[in-house]
């Protein structure tokens, strides 16, 4: 026991998000290549053969459009995939036990396995990225923005599969969000098209979709083109990352669906 | 005299309304090897559960070496290590893994973590199966991972929820064999069992918990003294042609070879040795007929609840 390090947080820290690291590389045929399959399709078929057909949007061509959009729904889709699949797993098989019994902070748990998740999304999203530049030009047009959307809305989607894997009773539980909810707030955040061609009506509902924020945020500091202001944008994306890491923390010091 | 464990009126009710605790009081000294038996549903995994903290108690206070264990969790956790009932170590990740990131959880040096994984596996037989995934090893395996899983941090006290059930004999004797070592080093021990001969054989104290409640709270040597009968089956050398008479015992012939006969507890063996020389009936071995906890054990719960106890069924 004397052997316990004064920095035991960060010791613990660093040995769960190895963990999570060490899971996702351990199935990297499941976790790291489909994603890369799916966006190469999107810029194949969106991109390239009908986008050519569609030709500018925003200033920009199609494909140069939707790249950005495209980038962050692969980091967004893997962030909330990672932590859901994995909390969940180690709920469902107790193995989570072996955090709860030990000394471990929940603070210290959540944020874990939200980095964990974190890293599998700008992992899949560093990968697209690269693909992109097969089938884009490429564009920088604000480094600290694009960098600061990508690592708040991992965490924002991190948050979401943890929260999702501590309601979870069975494994449907962890499809239904991402099924119902997620996916169809993706393609209505303006992934493929700019919501300046929308209705005002539709327009007015887009703006209650975070995901639109987050890829309106991205596409400005890839392209410089948005639909928003930036910053209430950057905010929006702040809100839901504190609110939703408070509501996380409160579930695991309640001990919900953990501890009986 | 340092108290490893304090418990003072534990009560859990689960949110079903199943009342698991009903106000346990218990206390575990330093250094102890610790029985808590009980039959299915008395409440034993529950009462681990909140010295795990994995269950929430209901009212009452469970103290680890004099610690509070809501107020001071950081400080009670790394005293404490559990082996639950059931494996609950990831399958998927590798045995030496497995060891190593439990120690990272305690804030052990990597290194350290390293060095005592190698320790605790190559004790236990699984420094050969370090590389295999967990969902590899076989059963009696899996419990001793567990055992060395809960030992990395090297914890004052080590909690065993049924560490040998489904084992196979001479598995569990080794298992025996490692906790009594680990004992005499100093780790205080508490342990649940199904094997009454396990708690027979490792214990010195004892608690007994049925339907929530402690109905026993001694010694072994003590609560072994509680026992009005005791049953013997003695083999003789030669054929018997029928049961001998010895005056003040029961006997009962087994078959041609053996006898069953009962003593009251101020009755002597010896004193059934020297009745049947006189007879000249020679015995060659004899046998407890029924491990006397278990005897014991049934009678106790029988008397606290006059209910049928099934000490083959799974433990809960």
């Amino acid at each position: 026991m004397s052997a316990v390090s004064s920095n035991y947080k960060w010791i613990a820290f660093s040995t769960l998000v190895r963990k999570e690291v060490r899971r996702y590389m351990r199935l990297w045929v499941q976790t790291l290549v489909p994603p890369i399959i799916t966006i190469s399709l999107y810029f194949v078929i969106f991109g390239n053969l009908i986008g050519r057909r569609i030709g500018e949007m925003g200033g920009y061509s199609y494909m140069d459009f939707i790249v950005p959009g495209l980038i962050l729904m692969s980091v967004i889709n893997n962030a909330y995939a990672n932590v859901v699949s994995s909390f969940f797993s180690q709920k469902f098989q107790r193995n989570v036990e072996e955090l709860l019994v030990s000394p471990v902070p929940n603070y210290v748990i959540l944020i874990g396995f939200v980095v964990g998740g974190s890293t599998r999304g700008l992992i899949v999203g560093f990968i697209a990225g690269m693909a992109a530049m097969f089938f884009s030009g490429f564009y920088m047009h604000n480094f600290f923005i694009a960098v600061t959307v990508v690592l708040l809305s991992s965490l924002v989607f991190s948050l979401g599969g943890f929260i999702n894997a501590i309601y979870a009773n069975k494994f449907d539980d962890i499809t239904i969000i991402p099924t119902f909810i997620l996916t169809p707030l993706i393609y209505l955040g303006g992934v493929f098209y700019s919501t300046e061609l929308l209705p005002d009506f539709w327009r007015g509902i887009s703006l209650l979709n975070p995901i639109f924020y987050m890829v309106d945020a991205f596409r400005f500091g890839i392209l410089g083109v948005s639909d928003v202001n930036i910053i209430y944008a950057l905010l929006i994306l702040l809100i839901f990352a504190v609110a939703l890491f408070s509501f996380a923390l409160y579930l695991l010091h309640k001990g919900k669906g953990l501890r009986s | 005299m340092t108290i490893a464990i304090s418990i003072k009126d534990l009560h859990k009710t689960y949110d079903n309304g199943h009342v698991a605790l009903k106000g346990i009081n218990l206390e575990v000294t330093e250094g102890d090897f610790f029985a808590l038996l009980g039959a299915n549903g008395a409440g034993k995994s529950t009462t681990i559960g909140i010295i795990a903290t994995l269950v929430r108690k209901s009212a009452g206070t469970v103290e680890v070496f004099g610690k509070n264990v809501d107020a001071n969790s950081y400080e009670t956790k790394l005293d404490l290590g559990i082996v639950p009932q059931e494996v609950n170590f990831s399958l998927f990740e590798k045995v030496y893994d497995i060891c190593v990131t439990q120690g990272g959880y305690y804030g052990l040096p990597r290194k350290i973590a390293e060095e005592r994984s190698e320790k605790y596996l190559k004790k236990l037989g699984l420094w050969d199966k370090k590389d295999q995934q967990g969902r590899n090893l076989s059963g009696g395996m899996k419990r001793r991972l567990l055992i060395a899983r809960a030992l990395i941090h090297e914890p004052r006290l080590l909690i065993l929820d049924e560490p040998t059930a489904g084992v196979d004999i001479e598995l569990r004797r080794s298992t025996w064999k490692f906790l009594q070592d680990i004992n005499k080093s100093g780790t205080t021990i508490i342990l649940t069992t199904h094997y009454l001969e396990e708690a027979e054989n490792l214990c010195r104290n004892i608690a007994i918990i049925d339907q929530g409640e402690i109905v026993e709270n001694t010694s072994m040597r003590a609560l072994l003294k509680k026992l009005d009968t005791e049953t013997f089956i003695l083999d003789s050398r030669d054929d018997l042609a029928q049961a001998p008479v010895l005056n003040g015992y029961t006997v009962e012939q087994i078959d041609a070879h053996s006898m069953e006969v009962t003593l009251d507890k101020d009755q002597d063996i010896n004193e059934v040795f020297a009745l049947l020389d006189q007879q000249g009936i020679k015995i060659k071995s004899m046998r407890n007929k029924t491990n006397r906890l278990e005897q014991l054990f049934v009678s106790l719960l029988q008397q606290s609840g006059e209910r049928n106890i099934y000490l083959d069924q799974e433990p809960d």
